[in-house]
């Protein structure tokens, strides 16, 4: 997808100025944080699994050539095989090359974010394959044409009568008078269309949420069912996993399915945790007969390397998307590219480049939400302040900015000097307020007075009057 | 003896020394009264914050020694804001790390660096501060205290214990105000959209005046209320807690007329 982070700013004004989105958005909000510390407060052991969880994913990257090593060993032994692809581009070639081995044109995919981060999609269409999403959420964008806005509710951003509005538009073969007044009739229109393409389907595209060395499989965690279909009926499986999704054994993965669920959806466990191990065998009832992992580096090997590793812990539960007051008032899509929130301010820098991307990490208040719901504790403020860093350190942010900071550091760092700067200013601003005490505009604070009034100051320095406070006191 | 009074160096922070003095005032009054003697360096203007946040971490890192050098040698430092406090006991060891001269210092100082109420509470063990405020509040969470200090229940607690006073519950009291420091002007509509949340829920509490323990965020929440035309007045909870509350509040003319 063509990435509009570089336009962070109009795009969260136009978000703004949304009031179907802003009602989803704010009721996304309101009953995740409710559910979610439901579901934690009936988990006494929450945190201590969060740190286990953190645990386990530190302890895979530590070994990650290993296990990844191990993994594929375990793919290659029970039949199937893993493609080793350094960027999107590899990884797109790879799929078409099994699709196009097959003679395969019906594709039907199941959820994955690795496939928006290379374009999939896109590029399958481009070259005569139309891929059907048959994730609910999933199918819902992409009748739109639009691209998910959050990990784990692609459509979170619409309502019942805009998703109903998409059917009609997408479905035009059927009555346009039928009624779809609710979330069970949509349901019902979709799993009708749904239906055929997962009984075509020559090739099933899935994500991973967890590749297992010890056993080769791959853990998909769905609620659905339509995961399973996806590739189970096929011919031919491809599962598109990046590099990071690596852990040791089945219990490490199942320790994060527990911290997963809750964390996505507020659920215990999801409806649906499948773990794919190789093709179908002889004798299997059902199953692919080729399974493919296609496993994409696309800029994790660096974030390996990088003080910024402890983003490689991310499960993609979206926590920190539906908890960030930032995400729950501009939605996913104005941060203009895969993932949105506190996850993508600190990914998409790191994918995308700094230049592209430095407006996420800075449009942040740093109140810490999204660290204190990380399922493995990533701290993400602190991470998105790293990319602050960078910026500056590359001079990437506005040479206003830059020249105000530089002129409050020479006075901060010189007390005397800023006390003498502070009484005399603090004094006119206060006599000239005291009949309104406030600012309704100032000179070089209209991002301030734009949207609120300035309190005016009280008048004088502290310090300088606890001085002339104590001296009086003094025998 | 052990009871002796511990010299504690009060951090006013930028903002409550050129915006607020009487939050000062009110802070030392409340430490003298948990039986502390309370001292204002004059080497202080900053924490650093702005530049730490900003990503200029040398800048930070500079102005961080100037505030190690001037209270690493009392028993404890006070700050009235929990961002403030945060940034002496959780990032000034971080920026300082690798500093051989300083980091040890920066450190001894995180150690001893406390924001008012969780100080009173859990250092002084102070349960009560003899105030009276005739009126109902609201409290606001500021985050940095909440989430990087722990600053939940002292506050609460301390308030409790104040005659006259009634706390009224807000919907979303650990949910941002949308201050957050620059971002306020660099993204001001998303600021604009938090800060309305944040003053609707507050006009809807029904309180007198609205309370919390960072400046940054009252001055924001304070200029919110006053541009929606809302009579519900802003103030640093260690006024209340001092009974300090005969000036204007924060944001409030000093001069009817």
């Amino acid at each position: 997808m063509e990435a509009t982070s570089a336009r962070f700013p109009a795009n969260a004004r136009a978000a703004l100025g949304d009031a179907d989105l802003r009602a989803s958005l704010a009721r996304l909000q309101r009953e995740y944080r409710r559910d979610r510390a439901a579901v934690a407060a009936r988990l006494p052991e929450f945190d201590a699994l969060r740190d286990a969880a953190a645990a386990i994913k530190d302890h895979a990257l530590d070994h990650l050539a290993f296990y990844l090593e191990r993994f594929e060993e375990r793919v290659i032994a029970q039949g199937g095989q893993v493609h080793w692809c350094r960027d999107g581009t590899e990884a797109c070639e790879a799929v078409l090359a099994i699709c196009r081995a097959e003679g395969a044109t019906a594709v039907g995919k199941g959820k994955s974010m690795i496939s928006e981060e290379i374009g999939l999609n896109a590029f399958l269409e481009r070259n005569g394959i139309a891929p059907v999403e048959t994730d609910l959420g999933e199918y819902i964008v992409q009748q739109r044409g639009e691209a998910p806005s959050h990990i784990v509710m692609p459509a979170i951003h619409l309502n019942v009568k805009q998703i109903a509005d998409g059917f009609r538009a997408a479905h035009g073969a059927l009555d346009p008078a039928r009624a779809l007044d609710g979330p069970d009739a949509l349901l019902a229109e979709a799993r009708t269309r749904l239906r055929d393409k997962f009984l075509s389907a020559e090739i099933g595209i899935t994500g991973a949420n967890f590749l297992v060395a010890e056993t080769g499989s791959v853990v998909l965690v769905t609620n659905e069912g339509n995961g399973d279909l996806t590739h189970t009926l096929p011919r031919i499986h491809i599962a598109l996993a990046s590099i990071e999704k690596a852990v040791p054994t089945i219990d490490d993965a199942m320790a994060l399915v527990r911290v997963l669920a809750r964390s996505a959806t507020a659920q215990e466990i999801t409806s649906y945790t499948s773990l794919v191990t190789g093709p179908a065998r002889a004798g299997d009832a059902d199953g692919p007969r080729a399974f493919h992992v296609v496993l994409l580096d696309g800029g994790r090997s660096r974030l390996l390397g990088s003080e910024r590793r402890a983003i490689l812990r991310c499960i993609r539960c979206g926590a920190c998307q539906s908890q960030c007051p930032v995400y729950g008032h501009v939605g996913g899509h104005a941060y203009g590219w895969v993932y949105a929130g506190p996850v993508g301010a600190v990914l998409t820098p790191a994918l995308l480049g700094v230049p592209a991307a430095k407006h996420l990490p800075a449009a942040s208040t740093f109140c810490g939400r999204c660290e204190e719901v990380c399922p493995v504790r990533i701290p993400l403020p602190a991470l998105m302040r790293s990319w602050r860093e960078e910026a500056f350190a590359r001079r990437a942010g506005s040479a206003t900015e830059r020249a105000l900071l530089k002129l409050w550091g020479a006075a901060v760092r010189r007390p005397a000097l800023w006390r003498a700067l502070v009484g005399p200013v603090s004094y006119v601003l206060a006599f000239c307020a005291r009949r309104s005490g406030v600012y309704r505009a100032l000179p070089l604070a209209g991002g301030w007075t734009g949207a609120r009034d300035m309190p005016a100051p009280e008048g004088g320095s502290f310090v300088a009057a606890w001085a002339r406070a104590r001296k009086a006191d003094a025998p | 003896m052990a009871a002796e009074a511990p010299e504690v160096g009060l951090f006013a922070t930028c903002l409550v020394d050129s915006m607020r003095p009487s939050v000062g005032f009110a802070a030392a009054a409340l430490l003298e009264r948990a039986g502390c003697r309370v001292h204002v360096p004059r080497n202080q203007a900053c924490c650093g914050q702005p530049a730490f946040n900003a990503g200029d971490r040398a800048g930070a890192a500079s102005i961080a020694r100037q505030a190690v050098a001037a209270f690493e040698g009392f028993d404890y430092t006070v700050a009235p804001s929990g961002s403030c406090a945060a940034m002496l006991r959780r990032h000034f060891p971080a920026l300082l790390a690798d500093d051989p001269g300083w980091s040890a210092r920066a450190q001894a100082l995180a150690a001893k660096s406390w924001e008012l109420v969780s100080f009173l509470v859990d250092i002084r063990g102070m349960t009560e501060t003899g105030a009276r405020f005739d009126g109902s509040a609201a409290w606001h969470d500021a985050c940095s205290g909440l989430r990087e200090l722990g600053v939940r229940d002292q506050p609460r607690r301390l308030l409790a214990s104040v005659r006259g006073l009634t706390v009224k519950v807000l919907p979303n009291a650990e949910t941002c105000c949308g201050f957050g420091g620059t971002f306020c002007v660099k993204y001001p509509e998303i600021s604009d959209a938090m800060a309305t949340e944040k003053a609707r829920e507050i006009a809807e509490s029904g309180a007198d005046v609205v309370l919390a323990g960072d400046l940054g965020c009252l001055l924001n929440i304070a200029g919110k209320l006053s541009r929606i035309g809302s009579t519900i007045r802003a103030r640093h909870v260690a006024e209340v807690l001092a009974g300090t509350c005969d000036g204007p509040a924060i944001g409030a003319p000093r001069k009817r007329g």
